[in-house]
């Protein structure tokens, strides 16, 4: 499987999406800058990484949505391709109108960095198939900017066609319905505010986010 | 010629921001403050002197861009 990261100015999780990527599926990664206008077609699986993308300006991942690159990766998603968002890629995925709603400010203002509870709630998807029915997992969480909104129209879809796939386990940002990380109505593109790129090593302090790189390999082939 | 853009939280919306400052104001005395809403202005300088094609502009800008209208509102106002 061929992969790709984004990497905005201040990314930040770009070198750790880099080196997940690297080590699970056994290839480098292609490294892609926000003013390149085309991702290459060989590459199967793109990461949209987290950081402070443009200095959260305007609004977390709001410059990023209309940099060359989104524009490309908009029209790749629509055909297809696949697509995961970390962090401040969810922002930039929902800035760019690739997910539905919109990430706020956490509820009770504060950043908030730690390992965190989730429960997986669509374990059939092409990002969650390789957890072989595991119903919890562990993954850090470092965010300011987490809250999750959208409609209850929006949100009642959301449950009912699977796409909200990890909830967190306690109210951690006041994202509504505790929701972490969706799809898009086609399951091809996955934001998440966790951060399964920085669990892929013991060293990490867990392991918890290979099966998700796993799942996107094994569907991919 | 200016645009002065008001963008905020919609109705609705929960805005922590909004609630802690008024929290603030009425901890500092001011007890006829019920509510807070926070939001920004942007102020833009503009070519020309076309107000109406300026609004028509700077809707789409804020379409684009300056809103996030999933959870924003907002208001343009045009001056000299």
């Amino acid at each position: 499987m061929r992969t790709a990261v984004i990497s905005f100015p201040a990314s930040n999780c770009d070198r750790d999406a880099f080196t997940a990527l690297h080590q699970i599926t056994g290839r480098e990664p292609v490294m892609i800058w926000h003013r390149e206008t085309e991702i290459p077609a060989d590459v199967d699986f793109v990461v949209v990484p987290g950081g402070f993308s443009y200095g959260d300006y305007l609004r977390s991942g709001a410059i990023a949505a209309r940099s060359p690159i989104v524009q490309d990766l908009k029209a790749k998603a629509e055909k297809g391709l696949t697509i995961a968002g970390f962090c401040n890629g969810f922002q930039v995925l929902t800035e760019a109108g690739l997910l539905p709603g919109a990430l706020m400010r956490n509820e009770r203002l504060k950043y908030v960095c730690k390992p965190q509870s989730l429960s997986i709630v669509n374990g059939k998807s092409r990002f969650t198939s390789g957890y072989n029915g595991q119903k919890n997992v562990v993954l850090p969480i470092a965010h300011h900017d987490g809250n999750y909104f959208a409609d209850k129209k929006t949100l009642d879809r959301l449950e009912k066609s699977g796409q909200v796939v990890f909830k967190y386990d306690e109210n951690v940002n006041g994202s509504a319905r505790n929701i972490a990380g969706i799809t898009n109505a086609a399951g091809n593109v996955l934001g998440m505010m966790p951060h399964p790129e920085r669990a892929v090593d013991p060293l990490h302090g867990g392991t918890d986010g290979i099966a998700l790189f796993q799942s996107v390999l094994d569907t991919a082939s | 010629m200016k645009a002065i853009v008001h963008v905020g939280l919609k109705p609705g919306v929960l805005d922590p921001q909004g609630r802690t400052i008024a929290t603030s104001l009425v901890d500092l005395g001011f007890d006829e403050v019920t509510a807070a809403r926070q939001g920004k202005v942007i102020e833009l300088d503009l070519k020309g002197d076309d107000k109406d094609a300026a609004r028509v502009q700077v809707t789409a800008m804020c379409e684009k861009l300056l809103a996030n209208t999933v959870i924003e509102s907002y208001r343009i106002d045009i001056e000299d």
